[in-house]
Formats: C-alpha cells, structure tokens, sequence
C-alpha cells in the first residue's frame, strides 16, 4: 500500500506521468519529461479543452455554468429541466397556493439555491450589512467537550440565519472587518491582501456561546459535482499521504464523514472541507440550512429549543420538499455541464500551465481524474476530466484557518478546491472574490493566501518573474 | 423592385408609434444590400391579418400571427388609432445573408419590441386606472372590470417575454426589473392573509410595517438576492383574485376585502402601489428601446451579428427552457395542481399561448401595431428554404395547439397520461420542443452557437 501511495505522490506532481500511469503504476521521477518513445502521449490541446470530459460544454458566457451536459437522454434532460426549475425558483411563506413550494425558513438565509448560487455560479461575501444575500454563511459551533465532531451552538444552532418569516426574528447580520496585509514579491514590488474579521451583530437571540466557534464559507460554483461524486473512491485514496511518506512537504488527508442516505460513514468529497460525502446529502443539506426546507433526509426545521417563534411557525408539511423533487435537483446537479477551457493553445498560457506543475500547484491541484465506468449516469460514465483538484484535505497554514474542524478535517485543513471553470467567475458571477470565504479579489491573492503545504509553492509564485506571473495567472484564466 | 406606400390604421396602437417607427422614408428601391443604413427595418402593414408583404421572402400564407382568433397583438381596447405610413425594407437577393440584410432584421427586430412594449404599457396603464376606479369605490363591478382588464393586459405582456434571456433592459442583471414585474411563484403570506393564517403578510403588519410605501416592496423584493416574491403581475392577481382554493374556478376574493375586511385600507394602498410600479417598470423597458434616443436600442442595432444572436437566444431560451421546460414541463411532471403561473387566475394557458404567439412574432417580425418587415425566418429562408419552412409551420402547430386547450392548466395536468388534458398538454409540449430544435437548426444555418437553456 505504501509504495502505491508513493508511486502515486509522485506522479501526482506531474501530470503528463500522471495521465501515463495507470493506477497502481510505479511512477517516475517528479520532473520526469515525456520520454521519447512514451506508448501514451501527452494530452492533445483539444483533450486539454474537455475539462469535464464528454460532459463538457463550449460556452464562455454568463450561462457557461448553467448548462446540460450534452450527452444527455430527452428523458434526462426533462429531468434536468425541472431541477432547475427547483433550483431557481423561490419557495415561499406557507401556508400558499403553490403548496409544493412553500415551507420557507422560519430562518433561512435564501429564498431559492439561485440566490446564492446565480446562474449556478459562486458567491461572494457582504460589503456592508445592508447588502442583499450573497451567498456567504457562517457556520457555528462550539467545542465538543468529548473531543470530538464541535457541536452546534445551543442557541443559534450550526448556521448563522440572517433573514427569517416575518413575525420571527433573524438570528444576525454578518458585519465583516478587514485589515490590510502588506507582502513583496521576489522582484521588489508590493501587494496587499485583505484579512477579513467577522462580527455578528442585531443578534436576534441573545448572546451566543463564548467558545463559539465561526467558520465563513461561500457558496461555490455548482458545476461538475457529479463528475466528481463518480471518481472511483479507492482513486481518491489512492493519492493521499497522510504522514507525507514521500517527504515533498504535501499529505493529503481524506475526509470522513456521515452519509445521511446511509448512517454511515463515507469518503467527503464536496464542501470547502471536503464535509459533504453526495451531492444528495448537499442538496438536502443545503435545503434545510440554508432556505428552512425540510426533506425526508433532513427533516425538521432549523429552530433551536429555544427559538420558540421559530419552533411555533406554520411549516410547508412533513416533508416540505418530496423525495422526487429533491431527486430532480440532484440529478440537475450532477449533470450541469463543465465549461471548455479556452485558448488552451496560446503561448502564454502554455508556458503557465508548465509553471503551475513546475512551482508544484499540480501536486495538489491534480490535473487529471477519471469517473468510474459504472456509474448510475451513463452521461457521466468513463470521462477522463481536469478539475484541477484531489479531493482530499490538506493544511493550508494558520493564514488561512478557519480553527474549526469538520469531520477528519482540522481547524487548517481545507479541500483543494477545483480550478475548472474558474476564469469564467468575472463573466457567470460577475465578481472575481474566490478562497472559501472569498477574501481573495482576484486570482492572484488567492494564490498568495496559500500557506502551510503550499507555502513553498506560493514562495515560488512570489519569486517569478512579473511576466512568469502574468502567465501563470492567464493559464489559471483559461480555465 | 419597387414598394408602394401604404397608409394604414394601426390598430390601437398609440400616436406616439408613428414618431417611434421613424417611417418617413417611403421611398426604398431596389436591393437593399447596397445601402446598410437605409433600411428603416421596419414597415407597418397589416392592419388585416394575413396581409404581410407578399414580397417577404419565405412568408407562408396563412401563418401570419395575428391569424389566430383573439391573438391580434395591439388590440387594447380604448387606446386611440394611428395612422402612419411605411414601406418594408427586403432582404438581398442571393443565397447569402449580406450584412444590410442583417442590418434590416435587426433594425425590424427593434421596432418590434418597441412596438411590443407599446402595447404592454398601454393595457397596464389601463390596469392602473382600472384598479383606481375599484379601489376608490370599490364594488363587485370594480373588481370584476379590473380582473377583465388584468388578464387583457396578460395578453399585451405575454409575447415580450420572447424579449427576456439575452440581459437586455427586461432582464438585464442588477437593473433589469423582470423579477420585480413577473416573479413567481408568489409569497401571498408575505403580502396578505391565507387560508389558515388570517394575520399573515405585510397588509396585515401595520406594527412592523406603518406605512406601505413603494420602498417597502422594493426592499422586501430585494432581499430575495437574484429573485423576488410580492411584486408584480401576480402579486396584483393575488389581490384581485385571492387564493385559488376551487377546483374549478379560479380564486374569488371579495370586493369587501377592499371595504370592510381588516386592513382595507393597507390592502388598497398595496394593490394601488403594485400598479404604479408595474407601469414604471415597464414603461422603463418600453422607453430603452424607443428609436432615436441613446438607449439600449442605440446599441443594440449597432452589432448586427450579436443582436441577431441575442434574437434567437430570446426565442429560443423561451421556447426549450423556459416554456417546454420550467412552465409546462415541470407542471406536467410534478402533477401539483398549483405549480401553474396565474394560479389565483387560472389563466395560465393563455399564458402558454402569450409565450407562443410572442416567439411566432419575432420569428415572422410581425408585431404589434402591424409593425413588420425582414424577419429571421427571412433570413434562414435564404439560407435554408427548407429549416425556414418547416420552423415557420412548427409555429403555427404550437400556436394552434396551445390556444385551444380542452380545460384550464390545472385540470389539464392532473390524471393519467392518457386523459385528454395531459394528452394536450403533452402534444403541446413536443411541439414546442420540436420546434425549439428547429429553431436551434435556423440559428445554426445562420452561423450563430447559441445556447437555448435558462440559466
């Protein structure tokens, strides 16, 4: 098992050997160039453009993360249609005439998952309190005093709500506070990250906690998760190096956690800390934290014992959203498309993707996974994708910590995030805030709050050349 | 070739038409691929259905919108009579689609919208004064000539919607007002009282709202982030009808709500605030495409080549996501008995065939008003005789199919696949898918990638 995990470490920080080695392989050296006479040769500038495979769709407008996969049946797509339609659309006060979409809150922090994810794109933080929803929510919890999972804040629960039903007070506003964070690159020239503090204040239900614990988190772009959720989980593991056997400074820790469909504990693969383990169990999730809607997964509403309005307000019925429904959200979900990269060809952008695998951004950022061939979505069966990620958790320095664990994940742990799609945030989400909490205003501050296991790779960022930057960041814009 | 003027009566379009159109020159020869600017792009004929120039390339008889009982588009009762005079622009010649000959589609394009929003804006101002006159004295007859006149401007704003999806001024994002003008479905608990809550909704909150201003209903729909919940068409369908709680009927509130109910007087205010908006909302669209000012129009005829693809993305999106997809489909699927748009009203079939008849109208470029000229269809005619001919029959089988619906939505959608509702309801779906794939085919023989999925 430990000369897998090491044959995998290493080819992990190169793509092409990845791409070459078959699972289990014995990888070569980390700065390995395609030999002369490779039986496989490196991927084509058109196979680099099929980020999600055959599930791939050639699209650079505002509707780039809002697409079907293209291999869908009629039958699917029809499925697909009416998940967005749940998607997208309010629901509203119960008791209404529209029955099968009412049930909102009492406390919630959006109306419809298009609020915070619009046109199926990424959120980003408040500027002020008085900014309409975003998609940014604070998780809440406090420490477990058996040491284990934190557990909810007994008043506000495990999520700040701050909007609720009329006649129920909201929990709080989000205030942010940032302080400027001034570093140099190599070349002598200055930048400034912001650092953001966060604040909750108008607390609708008294003080919280003292040890309360809050972790920031912004709704991420939607697509692709179900290419993701069908990487086989062995493929998952395979790459992780919990005790960095191979010594490259990187671990690479899977998260575990509970699959509600299930009871039991299963491999996280979605959420900033790799908390969530189905695209089920983040719907329904998602449903019931965030618009107060209650599935026969996630029953119940959102309301501490305490918060007697809350717990007094008429509900939608039990469940407030059926299992089909939740099934059609799901499904649309899973089969939103993943946009072409772009100018896959352009010298710039060539030469920055070399330096993303030559400052070592690819030994996590993994360049290439394949879906299982078996799975329940034939559309989704057998690609060979480019998300850009592993999956698993790794430490990313206290600059960045939110000190709050989630699972296996520590208070510095986060998910690789995947890069596919990400140059398309500025046209689909009209803004360019990324990082779990958005802190970042473009893709260039993002790369500079890497620390911990990728410090040295963002010390090797800062000591490019102005021009090497440039590409690097043009690269990532491709994507 | 040479086009005769022609004066026409447009039908009760308002004067204010003849200066938008800009139809002075009468004097257009010859081909227009020569002369990029001087296409008006559009002409006004037709105040008789069916009387298209018979020199537009493609054009079938018989499928000239307007053709359909009830559908002539810009006949508001009560607004006055135009009269103005044109001449229609016609495409080159050859087999190829020149840039004038983009130009002229683009150009009829705009005055159709124009023409559109015209219409729409009228019949909402008479919604406007109609619901004054109820709620100043507020009667059963009140009530019932602003229902009659809600579901006749229904008619007006229906075939705009082929406007929406490409972010122009309806939809365009941060300052588009469509989710303030459409959103559904509806918070009613957040506006007034339901069955089982009698206190619900702001009406009913004078603690926590003093005083309904139009700000209170903006700020309230702004908290919905992307989309919205107590403004708009069906908002004041919600307070003219009240809930659909019948089977058979639509919803049957009482005139007394506006009376001796509590909170009357908040109730007018709400209802009378939703119309003004609703006027200004649209009047606001109306006004970024009129001709002859720095607009949205200005811009947009300005890139022939991404208007006209921003035209098929509007009626495509329509047709396959919007229509077939989230409107039909989703409430063929689901069976919920409410999950219909103008459920207060159960006019949700008109609504259907609004939609309809506002895709055929921008694909034949036949508008409100009789606006007309080079339309896509003429364009994809050039091109592809065939796709041109088959999308333009596709349309009128949709047309046809769904302005005579056996049943009102809600019952169509109920029973078993093989019951006579949800076989017309099914036919008129495929139909509409059907031709949402030709229109894909049009787009594609033209050279235009456009995507036809809402977001």
């Amino acid at each position: 098992m430990t000369a897998i995990c090491l044959a995998l470490a290493c080819s992990r920080s190169d793509p092409e050997q990845a791409s070459r080695a078959a699972p289990g392989a014995t990888g070569g050296s980390t700065t390995a160039t395609p030999a002369e006479g490779s039986q496989v040769s490196a991927p084509s500038a058109q196979q680099l453009a099929l980020s999600g495979g055959e599930a791939t769709v050639f699209d650079d407008s505002k509707d780039a993360f809002a697409r079907s996969a293209p291999n869908l049946t009629s039958e699917e797509r029809a499925a697909f249609s009416v998940g967005n339609n749940f998607f997208n659309d309010n629901w509203v006060t119960a008791p209404a005439s529209t029955d099968a979409r009412d049930g909102l809150g009492p406390l919630f922090n959006a109306q419809s998952c298009s609020s915070c994810h619009s046109h199926d794109g990424r959120g980003q933080p408040p500027t002020k309190t008085t900014d309409p929803e975003l998609g940014l929510l604070l998780r809440l919890s406090v420490p477990n005093p058996d040491g284990g999972a934190p557990l909810p804040d007994p008043v506000y629960g495990g999520q700040l709500q701050d909007r609720s039903l009329t006649g129920v007070p909201k929990e709080g506003t989000i205030k942010i506070t940032t302080d400027e964070v001034v570093g140099t690159y190599g070349d002598g020239s200055s930048y400034t990250l912001l650092r953001p503090r966060y604040d909750i204040v108008d607390l609708g239900y008294g003080p919280p906690a003292k040890d309360l614990m809050i972790s920031p988190r912004v709704a991420p772009a939607v697509f692709g998760v179900g290419l993701l959720e069908a990487v086989p989980e062995r493929d998952v593991v395979a790459a992780t190096d919990p005790d960095d056997a191979n010594g490259d400074g990187i671990s690479g820790r899977a998260n575990r956690v509970v699959d509600p469909a299930t009871g039991q504990q299963a491999l996280g693969r979605l959420g900033w800390k790799a908390n969530v383990a189905t695209v089920e169990a983040q719907v329904t999730g998602a449903f019931h934290g965030d618009i107060g809607i209650a599935s026969k997964l996630v029953p119940g509403q959102e309301c501490t014992a305490t918060q007697t309005a809350c717990n007094a307000a008429i509900t939608g019925g039990t469940p407030e959203i059926d299992d089909a429904k939740v099934g059609r959200v799901v499904f649309y979900d899973r089969t939103l498309a993943v946009p072409a990269r772009r100018h896959v060809e352009d010298p710039d952008n060539a030469k920055g993707a070399e330096l993303f695998t030559s400052i070592g951004c690819a030994a996590c950022h993994t360049t290439e996974l394949h879906t299982a061939k078996d799975g329940p979505i034939a559309a989704l069966n057998g690609q060979t994708i480019r998300p850009y990620t592993d999956l698993l958790l790794h430490d990313m320095g206290e600059g960045l910590a939110d000190n709050r664990p989630d699972g296996l994940a520590t208070g510095t742990e986060w998910r690789t995030a995947p890069l596919w799609g990400i140059g398309l945030t500025k046209t689909v989400s009209r803004h360019t805030r990324f990082l779990h909490d958005g802190r970042a205003r473009d893709l260039t501050e993002a790369v500079l709050w890497h620390g911990g296991e990728a410090d040295a790779s963002q010390q090797r960022f800062r000591e490019l050349t102005a021009e090497d930057r440039r590409r690097l960041i043009s690269f990532l814009d491709s994507l | 070739m040479t086009y005769a003027c022609r004066t026409v009566r447009v039908m009760g379009a308002p004067l204010t038409l003849a200066l938008v159109l800009g139809l002075a020159s009468c004097s257009s020869t010859g081909s227009t691929s020569s002369t990029t600017t001087a296409a008006p792009g559009s002409t006004v004929a037709g105040a008789t259905p069916g009387t298209a120039p018979a020199s537009t390339p493609g054009s079938t008889p018989g499928s000239t919108p307007g053709s359909t009982p009830g559908s002539t588009p810009g006949s508001t009762p009560g607004s006055g009579p135009g009269t103005i005079s044109g001449t229609a622009p016609k495409l080159s010649t050859g087999a190829s689609v020149t840039a004038a000959d983009k130009q002229a589609v683009v150009d009829t394009y705009a005055a159709g919208v124009y023409a559109s929003y015209v219409a729409a804006v009228a019949s909402a101002e008479e919604l406007q004064a109609d619901i004054e006159a109820f709620t100043a004295a507020p009667s059963q007859a009140g009530l019932d000539a602003a229902k009659k006149q809600w579901l006749a401007a229904r008619d007006d704003y229906g075939p705009t919607e082929a406007f929406r999806f490409y972010d122009g001024p309806i939809d365009a994002p941060e300052t588009g007002p469509e989710g303030q003008i459409n959103a559904w479905p509806m918070d009613e608990a957040y506006v007034d009282y339901v069955d089982g809550n009698e206190t619900a909704g702001v009406i009913n909150d004078p603690a926590a709202f003093p005083t309904i201003t139009t700000d209170v209903l903006v700020q309230a729909n702004e908290k919905g982030g992307e989309t919205n919940i107590s403004t708009g068409w069906h908002a004041i369908e919600f307070l003219l009808w009240g809930q659909d709680n019948n089977a058979d009927a639509p919803g049957n509130r009482p005139f007394t709500d506006y009376t001796t109910k509590a909170n009357a007087e908040r109730r007018i205010t709400y209802v009378s605030l939703l119309a003004d908006l609703l006027v200004e909302d649209l009047t606001t669209v109306r006004d970024a495409w009129a001709p002859g000012a720095d607009n949205y129009r200005a811009t947009f005829v300005k890139d022939p080549d991404k208007a006209l693809a921003d035209v098929f993305r509007g009626i495509g999106a329509l047709d396959m996501g919007e229509l077939a997809g989230e409107r039909m489909g989703v409430a063929y699927e689901t069976k919920d008995q409410e999950d219909e748009h103008s459920c207060f009203s159960d006019n949700t079939a008109n609504d259907v065939k609004n939609n309809a008849l506002g895709i055929q109208n921008v694909w034949l470029a036949a508008y409100p008003g009789g606006v007309t000229g080079p339309g896509p269809r003429d364009l994809v005619a050039k091109v592809s005789p065939a796709v041109a001919t088959k999308t333009t029959d596709e349309l009128a089988t949709s047309v046809e199919l769904t302005s005579t619906f056996p049943m009102t939505f809600e019952k169509m959608i109920q029973g078993e696949d093989a019951d006579p509702g949800r076989t017309a309801l099914k036919a008129a779906i495929t139909a509409i898918q059907q031709q949402g794939d030709s229109i894909a085919e049009a787009a594609k023989a033209l050279g235009l990638n456009v995507n036809f999925e809402t977001d």
